[in-house]
């Protein structure tokens, strides 16, 4: 480890921490109805959409409608990008003639930008068309982020109200959520990125000469280039923003018009993280105790920055297997030291260590590395930062309604310790709110350890795995906790477009983001209809830093507990078969 | 003291029963133990069949392994039968109480008239029964005539007699009470099997116990771990499969292997205890001669933010006393002193009797010094509202101030220009003054104080800081309550509270989002204990007060409320911390088990048994063992309850979270080592 590389890690915690307050503010502004500083601009745009759809801005809806409305609004959007990839032969903007994409790839890439997952199994500049991308994957990228910070908002309000059925209107938070928060963060971070050198263009790719013509895997003499271009730096922006994480380009945020410089390469990880952590004030701000927020934020800001330093660690120790050929792996002005295989010598391994560990613990999974590459200890991270269940800052909206149920089974056990019934935010935890909790953390490890199992003795399972052993288990274990996390990042290894992979892990995202939202609502809706009970002294203070830690420690266990035999046959084996 | 056979008894009896409770209908309400239970079976089988057939291991090590399991399931049955085992205890001795009697049923409320020879079981709600001294009360009722000393001992425990009589606030009686003295006629107001005697059977017995909401909620957080536990140990048998095949070393996980795993993972210290917990609780309440009427109620009473509380008894001696002498006019505070002392000689009243002790402190003055033989007293009667003595040509009297201005004034004596200003100040402080004369002069004032109970302000205190809220009920004006309160150091207070005050001040503070818990015991507490969330009629309260209520004092100590919340505050914490407990001692076993579990197909993984465990055989066998004991041992906490002080919450949570999180944490590692230490020593590895 470098000194410039731990102030590379610390200069992103500082910034993160200092946007929290004002984005937060603002965000808490636009899902309270009040007038903020875009209004002269956007709210005319606002009112003609309602209009235009038969919106009426103050009806509000009870947990079942509200969670139906998320739902069908999902579901068409899944119908449509299913059919837009199936018919994009057919339609315009699709220079390159790129036709249908197979039916099971489909189902797979709509699930997948649906549910803010992005998990990719092609290859975006030669299978999907620029209609494709712009109108079906951008959109979702945009929806898909809205939608989470819709429930997660409508959750809010169950804590916040009392006596009451209604949790706000979605159309109204989806409309405000894209307007008012992503929509600017977006062009503002497109420009970003576009002053720097990320490409943003409708023409077709171009065919360059080679200076020194090579041999493919088969032989043949290659002695051109095809050099894609398209609408990257659009999508580029928002699948960060909205933790989404489907890159336009195949190598993602690793390809140079995605991500040019080492400023973009900033950029972008803040933009996949600024959001979710800011949310946290927003909560706070909206339940009316800042400090709520600060206390949830600061768990997940520990969680983030100890495993961003095992990461950093486990890939700047380099690998021991090559000691004993002299390889130098010691960092040096002209050497990145450490283990440098499948990372861009642009980002080096701060960098990367820093970008894999923000983008699995947001549910980005953009990726600037080859994760499949990584020490095991170092792939460790970010799968075990999945593993968690998305909470650390996790997805926009979903991570921090996520972080809150862990915060209520935190509040359920340290509750009876000090000898009440337990209670949050003035909100008696009774059997009905356990039974949501229990099944919200249930359903991850279920799908993931389940087909996982099912994928490693299944012959069309085993196919697919590139490296046998304990890093072929790493692998499918990485794919299922990747989609059945709606993180989409992968481990470059695994052939996963098959219609095997595809079908299972389209159904694993689904479950993950719908049959959480729908629980996370009903909890929401019981919250909303129970009285509030004022504070004493009695009652478990949930910001102390005591707090923090017991949530801390509650999420690692459960994590843990999950995980731990899992691992143990994954990467713990890898690592301690190395030595 | 219970002695050494009773208690050899009441052990043999809960081993029995905790056989009995194997029966899986029974068991199928704890899902965590259902799930032990289950895992029992399936070893139990698989030990068949490596005996008589094919088996995965070595039929030594999967009867280990059976047997242990089976221990599992039986030491929390016994725990729970332990739990119960004490309630049967106190309920077989009520039920001695519950004798089918020959009841002396009249037709009208009158004495004298004939009565027929019914039994007890034939009365009904409405009959008319006649008890005499000697018999017993042959059902739940309310007298409508007569005066009785009765014991209650059969109720109570308490073997001094009570009194019992018609109308007033002493009139409710218990079926099952022996008469001692004189004769009741009754009115019954509860049919056979629907008594007081019935429902105190049934709660401490525990055969209508239902779970309360939170003991729910707390089942499905352990079941819902219990589910993800089952689903890991399920996959890891395909897990195994594929690192069988691809490192093409070692056998896959046996069954018996992951059913151990299974039971080590699974919260079965807290699923094995948490009955016993509930039903040591009430218990807990029971010892404290408290019946709870509902589980849910001892729940309640540990989140109560308000308590309202009587003032007399609770808060003050029943009785005044006098803490000062003011003399006004020419007289000096010794003559008053004197004079005071004389006319309260023969006064019998606690206050009467607090102002001779008083004169003798202060002055050292003794009864009968300034007096001399031939007093005559003169008794306090509601014509004159005075009470004195007589002696010597000396008159002395000592009243209420009104009635002895009225006095002075007729014995066309001054009145003296301080007296009204030292009654003003005495009453503004809260006390009552009494205005004493000698020949028609007036002396001084006593001042008679309500004596706030020792220790009761810091009490308050200690409730303040758990973060309950006091409030004093009172008859009196708001200028003595106020007082009171103040010195006290209660909260609030409702002075010149009547029914309807009391139930609105109740409902106010519901509304507000607090629980409330009262004490009460006149008919006219019956609404606003119906109302109040913990409610608690003291036992020698009216029929009504008994029936509103959701705890019943058999000591009628209002004080016993503060101990109430303390006790639903231990139940709580208990099922809090051994959760804590039970999950934090999962990270120890599964550095036992996963190392030694692939200990074939990834020798490298020895990397991770950080025990030194000798055997893959004995750190599996090592941990089962360790996971029954730890229920055996944690049994006496249960049944104690974790203790509570009055602290507030952040301590409360760090310190259990000390003792219970990291503390669960550490033991396991250092009580499987341990185990695996003896099982090598006596070669059983």
């Amino acid at each position: 480890m470098t000194f410039i590389g731990i102030l590379q890690i610390v200069l992103y915690i500082v910034v993160l921490v200092a946007l929290t307050k004002p984005l937060g503010a603002h965000m808490a502004r636009v899902y309270q109805g009040e007038k903020t500083f875009l209004d002269p601009l956007l709210r005319p745009v606002e009112r003609f959409l309602y209009r235009l759809f038969g919106t009426r801005e103050t009806d509000e809806m009870d947990w079942k409608t509200y969670a139906m409305a998320v739902l069908m609004f999902s579901a068409a959007g899944l119908v449509f990008l299913y059919t837009l990839q199936r018919a994009q032969g057919f339609l315009p903007l699709n220079p390159q003639a790129f036709g249908a994409v197979t039916p099971d790839s489909s189902f797979n890439t709509a699930s997948s930008f649906v549910t803010n997952t992005n998990w990719q199994g092609y290859a975006g500049e030669t299978t999907m068309s620029y209609l494709t991308q712009m109108l079906g994957m951008t959109v979702q990228n945009f929806v898909s982020a809205a939608t989470g910070m819709a429930v997660l908002v409508a959750f809010i309000r169950g804590l916040t109200r009392h006596n009451s059925k209604l949790l706000g209107n979605f159309w109204v938070d989806l409309t405000r959520s894209t307007l008012y928060i992503l929509l600017p963060l977006a062009i503002l971070v497109s420009l970003l990125i576009i002053s720097q050198g990320a490409v943003q263009s409708l023409a077709s790719s171009t065919t360059a000469t080679l200076v020194e013509p090579t041999i493919d895997s088969n032989g043949a003499t290659v002695t051109t280039q095809t050099i894609a271009v398209g609408p990257a730096a659009s999508q580029v922006a928002i699948k960060h923003l909205g933790t989404n994480g489907g890159g336009f380009f195949n190598a993602n945020a690793a390809h140079p018009f995605e991500s040019p410089t080492p400023l973009t390469d900033f950029v972008l990880i803040l933009a996949e993280s600024v959001i979710a952590a800011a949310l946290c004030y927003t909560f706070g701000k909206m339940v009316g105790d800042t400090r709520q927020g600060w206390a949830i934020l600061a768990a997940m800001v520990v969680l983030l920055v100890t495993f961003m330093f095992v990461a950093y660690w486990a890939e700047a120790k380099g690998n021991p297997a090559f000691a004993p050929f002299g390889v130098d792996q010691t960092a040096s002005d002209v050497n990145p030291g450490g283990n440098m295989e499948g990372k861009e010598v642009r980002f080096g391994i701060a960098r990367s260590a820093l970008f894999a560990t923000a983008t699995t613990a947001t549910s980005t999974g953009a990726v600037n590395s080859m994760h499949d590459s990584y020490m095991p200890m170092g792939g460790f991270v970010p799968l075990f930062m999945m593993q968690l269940g998305e909470v650390v800052l996790g997805g926009v909206g979903s991570g921090l309604y996520g972080m809150l149920v862990f915060v209520i089974v935190a509040v359920f056990i340290a509750g009876l310790m000090v000898g009440r019934t337990p209670e949050y935010l003035g909100k008696k935890i009774e059997p009905f709110e356990m039974k949501m909790a229990a099944l919200l953390i249930l359903i991850m490890p279920l799908t993931v350890l389940g087909m996982t199992a099912f994928a490693v003795v299944h012959p069309e399972g085993l196919k697919s795995i590139s490296n046998p052993g304990a890093h072929g288990f790493s692998q499918v274990l990485y794919a299922f906790t990747s989609q059945g996390n709606n993180n989409g990042s992968a481990f470059a290894g695994l052939g996963a477009n098959t219609l095997f992979y595809n079908t299972l892990g389209g159904l694993a995202m689904l479950i993950s983001r719908f049959w959480l939202a729908v629980p996370t609502l009903a909890l929401a809706g019981s919250l909303a209809r129970k009285k509030h009970v004022p504070a004493s002294a009695g009652t478990l203070p949930t910001y102390s830093p005591l707090f923090i830690g017991w949530l801390i420690a509650v999420v690692l266990i459960v994590g843990a507990l999950n995980f731990l035999p899992g691992l143990a046959l994954g990467p713990v084996v890898e690592q301690v078969m190395m030595k | 003291m219970k002695t050494r056979n009773e208690k050899r008894m009441m052990y043999q009896r809960a081993l029995t029963d905790s056989i009995l409770k194997l029966d899986p209908r029974r068991l199928a309400r704890n899902p965590v133990m259902f799930v032990v239970e289950v895992g029992s079976v399936l070893t139990t089988l698989l030990l068949a069949q490596a005996l008589f057939g094919e088996g995965q291991e070595n039929p030594a090590f999967i009867g280990a392994i059976a047997l242990w399991l089976w221990f599992t399931v039986l030491f929390a049955n016994f725990s729970d039968a332990l739990a119960e085992g004490r309630g049967k205890a106190q309920a077989d001795s009520l039920r001695n109480a519950r004798k089918d009697t020959q009841a002396k049923k009249l037709r009208e409320a009158k004495y004298g008239t004939p009565f027929t020879l019914t039994p007890s079981s034939a009365l009904r709600q409405g009959d008319l029964y006649l008890v005499e001294a000697g018999d017993l009360l042959a059902a739940d009722g309310e007298a409508v005539q007569g005066v009785a000393s009765v014991n209650e001992s059969a109720v109570t425990g308490e073997s001094a007699p009570v009194i019992r009589e018609a109308g007033g606030d002493r009139s409710a009686v218990t079926g099952g009470t022996l008469i001692l003295s004189d004769w009741l006629i009754v009115r019954v107001t509860a049919n056979p099997g629907e008594g007081f005697l019935e429902r105190m059977i049934a709660m401490v017995e525990g055969a209508k116990r239902q779970k309360t909401p939170n003991e729910i909620a707390l089942n499905i957080l352990l079941a819902a771990f219990t589910i993800i536990f089952l689903v890991v140990c399920i996959t890891l048998l395909p897990f195994s499969l594929y690192s069988v095949n691809s490192s093409g070393l070692g056998t896959p996980v046996t069954i018996t292997v992951l059913v151990a795993l299974l039971v080590c993972l699974i919260p079965t210290t807290i699923g094995g205890l948490l009955p016993a917990i509930g039903i040591a609780g009430m218990d807990r309440l029971i010892r404290r001669n408290v019946i709870a009427l509902s589980g849910r109620a001892v729940e309640a009473a540990g989140d109560v933010d308000v308590l309202l509380l009587d003032k007399t008894g609770t808060i003050t001696l029943g009785n005044r006393q006098a803490v000062e002498f003011i003399p006004v006019g020419k007289a000096n505070e010794r003559e008053l002193a004197q004079a005071a002392q004389l006319s309260s000689l023969a006064d019998e009243t606690p206050e009467g009797r607090s102002i001779v002790v008083l004169a003798k402190e202060k002055y050292n003055l003794r009864g009968r010094d300034g007096g001399a033989e031939g007093m005559t007293f003169i008794e306090f009667t509601a014509q004159t509202r005075m009470s004195g003595v007589n002696f010597n040509g000396t008159e002395i009297r000592k009243g209420a101030p009104d009635t002895m201005l009225e006095y002075i004034g007729t014995n066309g004596r001054a009145v003296p220009a301080d007296l009204h200003k030292a009654v003003e100040q005495i009453a503004k402080h809260g006390g009552t003054p009494l205005v004493v004369t000698e020949n028609g002069d007036a002396l001084g004032v006593i001042h008679l104080k309500d004596i706030v109970k020792g220790g009761i302000k810091e009490r308050f205190g200690h409730l303040r800081k758990m973060g309950i809220k006091t409030v004093m009920i009172t008859g009196d004006n708001p200028l003595t309550a106020a007082a009171i309160a103040a010195e006290a150091g209660v909260d609030d207070f409702l002075a010149q509270a009547t029914p309807e005050a009391k139930l609105k001040l109740i409902r106010n503070y519901q509304t507000g989002g607090r629980l409330v818990a009262m004490t009460g015991d006149g008919t006219n507490d019956a609404p606003a204990l119906a109302q109040a969330d913990v409610a608690v009629a003291m036992n020698t309260g009216t029929q009504p007060a008994r029936e509103a209520a959701n705890m019943i004092d058999l000591d009628s100590n209002p004080t016993k409320l503060i101990e109430i919340v303390e006790i639903g505050k231990q139940l709580l914490m208990t099922r809090g911390s051994l959760t804590t407990f039970s999950i934090a001692n999962d990270v120890a076993k599964y550095f036992a088990i996963i190392p030694a579990a692939f200990a074939t197909t990834y020798p490298a993984l020895q990397a991770l048994n950080l025990l030194g465990l000798a055997t893959p055989a004995s750190a599996i066998m090592s941990a089962v063992i360790f996971n029954a004991l730890v229920i055996v041992a944690l049994i006496p906490l249960a049944l104690r309850g974790v203790p509570y002080r009055a602290v507030g919450a952040a301590q409360l949570l760090r310190d259990n979270l000390l003792l219970y999180g990291v503390g669960g944490l550490i033991a396991p590692f250092i009580g499987i080592k341990l185990i695996d230490l003896i099982l090598v020593t006596l070669r059983l590895t």
